[in-house]
């Protein structure tokens, strides 16, 4: 009996180990990430992530470079010939995955897609009015007025064909409302360098590699399997046991333990994404209504930064993975000034004294809102800057909550003071910090700025900027805008988010600071 | 019998509607869709924009009227993630979630049930204490650190079985199963074993409860008196009259298994419905929401009412005490 019972055991281990055997097939790479694609529908989504893996599969006019930088895509040049009005001249000989050629006629139906009424990443567009084919290699894009970042904008426009939209009954996008979904959902016919074999939602997404790509291939990769794997202990643990080659966002506490791995190496990087605090500027706080907010003055706004220890949080919450920043927008991004980058310095005593200079010696009571689940370790952040505001003297009534409830929250404006993070992304562009957080919040201006902050120089900057065509002076104003926030300690800035990847040590893959995967400059070895 | 479905049906009917009103009141504290939706630096035009195109600026009461009316004529509206038909979503998880259920139900009968006879049989054995001690923990254990410690031990350190996933899945006229492949096999071992356990424990322990009752009654006495085999008094007398009641928790139990897959589905990144639901509150997708909530519902109703049927067949004196 007893014998029986320890052969079929031993059976039914060999049985698994042999189950487990996984064919790892050369220049394979098999990547995981939290979330997945929505939708391969470039028109039916605003989901940066799944904008990232549809970049793999489509190409786009213009497009970044390993430094970021905007170079030619499948446009090969572009003039502005009138303010209003940007020409480009198209790549001959490309043809998307179905083989269908790419003319002017493609970029002309993307481009109707793009700024349709349903599409759902209109707002990414705004400034297009149409797009006129001059020639077959030639288009014309019409804009509502001179504006700046068309270029910008472009790098997140996907090329779709035109006659494979007719023949499948997709030239509208999909649209909620309507309830129309279309076969470009699931489907994909790009130019890009990876073709899309199959798409199953939450579980995998292969891709092949496009010989007939235009461009000559920085990569070796031949296939990308892409599984999503929304546990952070479970990504970790199938990159360890060998089952993924590359997991993208992986969890501050396992960094240490990924590293001292064998076979497995862990990248790192700060993130275009600045955490920072921002204030109410109502006549009265929420947590005080009858009286004065304190938040007005500016001397109340310096203490309060004074009393943050940026280095504490840094070491101790983020594991001195974070860099620390004394500025509203990351190095990489236009409109970044290297002198305002430096944080108020730590300093209790000082802070102390500018709240009694301005008529709080025993401090005041504000407020404090945060999510829970939506940056690198906010909760914690938020916890630490409520205990140093408390050390000062100001009493903070601190409230965390998912970031489903939290964001609505904060943009009707009812938390005294908040924290948010920002990418400048699409554009990356200091413009984006400009106009949605600087500006006053009216006529499309100050979209994140719900607190009714109004500065004039802000908003005069704002409107400038946005229809500046020379680059220099361009970024000088938003250099001056950057500076009258520091200036006038309008928002606390606190730190770049780290972005860390992990990965097997025969994977080459260079990191990105808009946290896109870019597998066409990707080497398995 | 049939006036009997039918006011059942009547009630689940009901049940039914205050399932979605419930849903509806708490939709409007899980978060706003909206922002979910757009763009980081989206205008606050486009935002209200978005909020009429939804239909979101319209009171609850309204919407809710809306929701209840396409629901009636069998329209479950579209995802606002993915804006894809929330019943085309639904479709393709629910292979997932059934196969990985079956598989634990067959797992926690299977195992549960022989366990339960030896601790009822041999309940001062060293071994029995064992499994009684063990079974405590089994059925205290957050299902999460069971996942993970199970990933930890066989897909990392052992390296036997995958960490995640369904493995390779072969597509019959719409349904997907895993039963057809080894790595669908391999997959199914781990999840299955972690959402098993809490059944097995609760099956264990019934059946134990049970025998020892059976064991104690006067048939048992009777029967052991006239010398029939133990064998034959344990299997065929005793194990027989003790499952009743497993067999009905067992029903019970399949549908809160569809139900609370959420946790295993998220820890194995099982593609179900219960990681859609999951995706969809993190997102506010009500549509998904919404939907999901109906069909759990739907699913207790049936199952209690097919009970209530089956008891009505089985056992006359329900029947006309009804009648």
């Amino acid at each position: 009996m007893k014998r029986t019972f320890a052969a079929a055991a031993a059976v039914a281990v060999a049985a698994l180990a042999l189950m487990a055997a996984q064919p790892s097939a050369a220049q394979t790479l098999r990547w995981s990430a939290p979330g997945d694609a929505v939708s391969f529908d470039p028109n039916a989504q605003l989901d940066s992530f799944t904008q990232n893996v549809l970049s793999m599969v489509y190409d786009t006019l213009v497009r970044r470079d390993r430094k970021l930088q905007i170079e030619p895509g499948l446009a090969t040049s572009w003039e502005v010939v009138a303010p209003d009005r940007w020409r480009f001249k198209l790549r001959q000989g490309v043809k998307f995955h179905g083989g269908e050629p790419f003319t002017a006629d493609d970029v002309v139906t993307t481009v109707a897609r793009t700024i349709d009424p349903g599409s759902r990443n209109k707002g990414n567009l705004a400034t297009v009015v149409r797009a006129e084919k001059v020639d077959d290699y030639t288009v014309d894009l019409v804009l509502s007025g001179p504006y700046p970042l068309l270029l910008n904008d472009l790098t997140g426009i996907f090329v779709m064909s035109k006659t494979w939209l007719q023949a499948h009954d997709a030239i509208k996008p999909g649209n909620t409302s309507t309830g129309v979904t279309t076969f470009a959902s699931n489907k994909a016919n790009g130019t890009g360098p990876f073709k899309l074999e199959s798409y199953e939602p939450d579980s995998r997404t292969v891709m092949t590699v496009n010989e007939g790509w235009w461009d000559k291939p920085e990569h070796n990769l031949k296939r990308i399997e892409f599984r999503p794997i929304k546990s952070d202990a479970t990504r970790v643990a199938a990159l360890l046991s060998g089952e993924i080659d590359m997991i993208s966002a992986v969890p501050l506490q396992d960094i240490p333990r990924i590293s001292s791995t064998n076979g497995v190496k862990v990248v790192e990087d700060p993130s275009l994404r600045l955490i920072f605090l921002g204030f109410d500027w109502k006549p009265s706080l929420h947590a005080a209504p009858n009286e004065k907010n304190p938040f007005l003055d500016v001397r109340v706004r310096q203490a309060l930064w004074h009393a943050i220890d940026l280095d504490q949080i840094q070491k101790r919450i983020m594991r001195g993975k974070s860099r620390n920043v004394g500025t509203m927008v990351a190095p990489p991004v236009p409109g970044y000034v290297a002198e305002l980058d430096k944080p108020l310095p730590y300093d209790p005593a000082l802070a102390k004294k500018l709240l009694a200079d301005a008529g709080y010696p025993n401090g005041f009571k504000t407020g404090l809102g945060c999510t829970n689940d939506r940056y690198i370790a906010d909760e914690q952040i938020c916890l630490a800057i409520a205990s140093m505001w408390t050390r000062v003297g100001v009493q903070v009534d601190l409230k965390t909550e998912s970031k489903a409830t939290y964001f609505p929250r904060q943009d009707r404006g009812e938390l005294d003071s908040w924290m948010l993070g920002w990418a400048t992304l699409p554009p990356m562009d200091g413009f984006s910090v400009l106009s949605a957080i600087f500006a006053s919040r009216e006529g499309g201006y100050g979209g994140s700025n719900p607190g009714g902050m109004s500065i004039k120089a802000m908003d005069d900057l704002a409107r400038k900027a946005a229809v500046e065509l020379d680059e220099t002076k361009r970024r000088a104003m938003l250099a001056e805008s950057f500076k009258i926030a520091k200036d006038q300690a309008l928002f606390i800035p606190l730190h770049q988010q780290p972005l860390a990847w992990a990965m097997k040590t025969n994977v080459e893959m260079p990191q990105f600071a808009d946290e896109y995967v870019r597998p066409w400059f990707a080497k398995v070895n | 019998m049939l006036s009997a479905i039918a006011s059942r049906l009547s009630q689940a009917l009901l049940v039914m509607l205050a399932v979605t009103a419930i849903a509806f009141v708490m939709f409007r504290y899980v978060g706003d869709p909206v922002a979910m939706m757009s763009r980081e630096d989206a205008t606050p035009a486009e935002k209200a924009e978005l909020r009429r195109s939804l239909g979101l600026d319209r009171p609850v009461l309204v919407q809710y009227g809306d929701f209840v009316g396409r629901v009636a004529r069998g329209q479950l509206g579209v995802s606002f993630r993915n804006q894809r038909p929330v019943v085309e979503l639904m479709a393709e998880r629910l292979p997932a979630t059934l196969e990985l259920v079956l598989v634990a139900t067959l797992l926690s009968l299977s195992v549960g049930v022989p366990l339960g006879v030896f601790c009822a049989l041999k309940p001062d054995s060293a071994a029995a204490r064992a499994i009684q001690t063990l079974s405590l923990v089994g059925i205290s254990m957050p299902t999460f650190v069971t996942g993970i410690g199970l990933i930890l031990l066989f897909a990392v350190v052992l390296r036997w079985l995958p960490s995640f996933g369904r493995g390779d899945v072969v597509s019959i006229g719409g349904w997907t199963t895993g039963f057809l492949s080894r790595s669908g096999w391999a997959s199914l071992i781990l999840p299955g074993v972690t959402l098993a356990l809490y059944q097995l424990t609760l099956i264990m322990r019934l059946v134990r409860a049970e025998m020892i009752d059976v064991m104690s009654s006067d048939y048992i006495r009777f029967a052991k008196a006239r010398g029939l085999p133990p064998r034959y008094i344990h299997f065929r007398l005793a194990l027989r009259n003790a499952l009743m009641p497993v067999i009905t928790v067992t029903g019970l139990q399949i549908g809160s298994l569809i139900a609370f897959a959420i946790v295993t589905e998220t820890v194995f990144q099982w593609p179900g419905m219960g990681l859609l639901f999951i995706q969809a509150v993190s997102f506010a997708d009500v549509p998904v929401m919404a939907a999901y909530l109906l069909f759990v519902g739907a699913l207790f109703v049936l199952i209690n009412m097919a009970v209530d049927v089956i008891y009505t067949v089985v056992d006359p004196r329900l029947r006309t005490r009804r009648a």
